[in-house]
């Protein structure tokens, strides 16, 4: 029973994991880089969620849609202030780009938000579903259904939708697909204004199962595992792979925090990633790099 | 780099050479009389921000060696700081004098940036960053968990250096010894750069696979590019346990790791100087950051007592950011920008 306990709340974390790490997929696919600065995205949109909702008086309904709208403008004015210009610059420097970007993000929510806990107004029933002795809140439910929904959607758009094709193409070569006629410009910031968009939800779905601070943005390193162990570039694998670390890190949680000593579940992601990229850095689902001088 | 007007080099040798010109050893020379004086001359605040300099520059060295020279990114620089800080704490605390227990946290480091290295001989660009900040967080973790050895969560003193029997308990005692250990530690990263060793850094990081093709021994470049790099950033936690008397998990985290970054983004990828003005410029911009927000507090009132430490990395965060996008080569090209500036005075080029 504790087993079947801790599988149920790991499948309920993983999806979170799994919303999130659909945001790096989608800007690795689209742009080929990661951005580190996902978390802050996520972190952003919770409290514009928080600030509508009880500031504003909007109802939840209406609030979420508002906020996705918000944080997709901001993942396209990211795009064109600090991204743009590094187009054509070596993976290193746009890597390192998104880093000074989460770092700055990060302490100005610092700055504005201050570091307390901020409670966000739960839009759903208290009392959890029971389904016979499984026992599930309505947040975890959701976050599931939306993860799953959301990779259908993505899956078909990366497959079969003109634009989806061309970020595709965009992340593989950037020369080749400005020669094939592909307006870049224009994939990167769609494909920024996506990822923040999917960021946003994860950032809703956050809040109400955790507590609402600036320290959410840390959510998202945890979540960087899921992403190498499904492959970067796999929106599938992203959902697999936030399912399964969501799972093993609970489980780590449950049977080894009391030979070891706390915290083992903090870490058990990160010890994973570091296996994984020994054992196979693409992942499970991430297509190798072939590298010609 | 722009030599300066009737300097003949006749052999590779004289190419080379640090200190080409007369002029320049005049100017080195001038530099290092004000280094000495320096203490005479100013406040114990000074001296303790040169020295919190000495072992950032220590650090930024090693980082640049391997993601400016080498062209491989870390973002668990920090870990093999902890890693030396933590074993020089230990041997000094056994009573060994700190011409044994630097070297030794070095050489404690640079070991574990072997065994890093190895398995990540594989991996490059993002995915070595994802690997290096993972093995970051796990060393963390460890510091904290692995109580009996480290003290955990309390942290672990380090006794006061002791150089020729004569304890160094004030900054300015600390300022020669640190001043010594960097001055040794960039001379030696010269020299290493500077012959077959730094050429071949250099070509894996231009062109790995032709590199390859030319005969520069990947694998055991690049290890030994970690192995420099974890030996610098061992020596410097040495320092930083002595300068700091207390170690603490607390001082190695991630967000240092992306300080050390800030440092060799904003001084210049893949130059000496570059790592030094770097390690200075963020070991001082906090300082002008503090006395503007104190100016600023009694000109606008809602800034009273607003500031703390998240606005440096705010700051760190936009710097990071501007200089990747407006001067990609760091202060260390501002720099060379003004000298050529100079030396050509009064043509442009």
């Amino acid at each position: 029973m504790y087993f079947l306990e801790l599988l149920i709340s790991g499948i309920a974390v993983g999806s979170l994991y799994a919303l999130i790490a659909m945001g790096f997929v989608l800007i690795y696919k689209g742009t080929g880089v990661i951005n580190f600065a996902q978390g802050e995205a996520i972190m952003v949109a919770a409290f514009i969620a928080y600030y509508l909702i009880t500031y504003f008086g909007v109802p939840f309904w209406l609030a979420v849609p508002l906020t996705l709208v918000a944080s997709g403008l901001l993942g396209a004015i990211t795009e064109r202030l600090v991204i743009r210009p590094m187009l054509g610059e070596p993976v290193f420097s746009v890597v390192m780009i998104t880093i000074g970007l989460s770092i700055f993000l990060r302490s100005m929510g610092g700055i504005v938000f201050g570091h307390h806990n901020y409670i966000f107004p739960n839009p759903f029933p208290i009392e959890p579903l029971h389904m016979g002795e499984i026992v599930l809140s309505h947040n975890h439910l959701w976050s599931m259904i939306l993860s799953f929904s959301l990779m259908v959607i993505f899956f078909l758009f990366f497959k079969f939708a003109r634009l989806g094709l061309g970020m595709r193409a965009t992340a593989n070569d950037q020369d080749t697909a400005t020669l094939m006629g592909i307006n870049i410009k224009k994939v990167f910031a769609l494909t920024w204004g996506i990822s923040f968009v999917v960021a946003g939800l994860a950032g809703v779905g956050l809040a109400n199962v955790m507590v609402l601070n600036v320290g959410l943005s840390f959510v998202a390193i945890s979540a960087f595992p899921a992403v190498i162990l499904g492959g970067l570039e796999s929106i599938p694998g992203a959902i697999i792979g936030g399912l399964a670390i969501g799972i093993l890190e609970n489980m780590a949680g449950g049977y080894l925090d009391q030979i070891i000593g706390g915290g083992v579940k903090d870490v058990t992601p990160f010890a994973v990633l570091f296996l994984v990229l020994m054992i196979k850095p693409y992942g499970l689902f991430g297509t190798k790099e072939v590298e010609r001088v | 780099m722009p030599i300066r007007s009737k300097t003949y080099c006749e052999s590779y040798h004289e190419d080379i050479k640090l200190l080409n010109t007369i002029w320049s050893k005049c100017w080195m020379g001038l530099f290092i009389v004000g280094m000495l004086v320096l203490p005479y001359a100013t406040d114990t605040y000074i001296v303790y921000l040169v020295n919190l300099s000495c072992i950032a520059i220590v650090a930024a060295l090693g980082l640049n060696i391997l993601t400016g020279f080498t062209g491989q990114i870390s973002l668990g620089h920090a870990a093999f700081l902890a890693i030396g800080a933590y074993a020089a704490a230990l041997l000094a605390n056994m009573g060994m004098p700190f011409w044994i227990t630097l070297p030794a946290a070095g050489l404690v480091s640079a070991t574990a940036g072997i065994l890093v290295g190895i398995p990540c001989l594989r991996l490059k660009g993002l995915y070595l960053a994802m690997a290096t900040m993972s093995f970051g967080v796990m060393v963390e973790y460890v510091l904290i968990t692995w109580d009996g050895l480290t003290g955990g969560a309390r942290g672990m003193y380090a006794p006061e250096v002791s150089v020729f029997g004569r304890a160094l308990d004030t900054d300015e005692s600390m300022y020669y010894f640190l001043i010594s250990v960097s001055a040794v530690m960039i001379i030696i990263a010269k020299n290493i750069l500077r012959t077959r060793v730094g050429r071949a850094f250099i070509a894996v990081r231009d062109r790995d696979i032709a590199a390859e093709v030319m005969g520069v021994n990947l694998t055991g470049y690049k290890v030994m590019a970690f192995a420099l790099s974890s030996f610098y950033a061992g020596v410097a936690g040495g320092m930083y346990a002595y300068v700091m008397g207390h170690i603490h998990p607390e001082h190695f985290t991630l967000m240092s790791s992306v300080e050390y970054m800030a440092m060799i983004i904003i001084g210049g990828l893949g130059s000496i100087l570059g790592s030094i003005f770097g390690a200075i410029f963020i070991v001082v911009v906090p300082e002008f950051i503090k006395l503007f927000s104190q100016a600023v507090e009694s000109v606008i009132p809602f800034m009273q007592g607003r500031y703390d430490d998240e606005w440096n990395i705010a700051v760190f965060g936009l710097l990071i950011m501007l200089f990747l996008i407006f001067e990609p080569g760091g202060l260390n090209a501002i720099w060379q920008r003004i000298k050529t500036g100079f030396k050509n005075w009064p043509f442009t080029y």
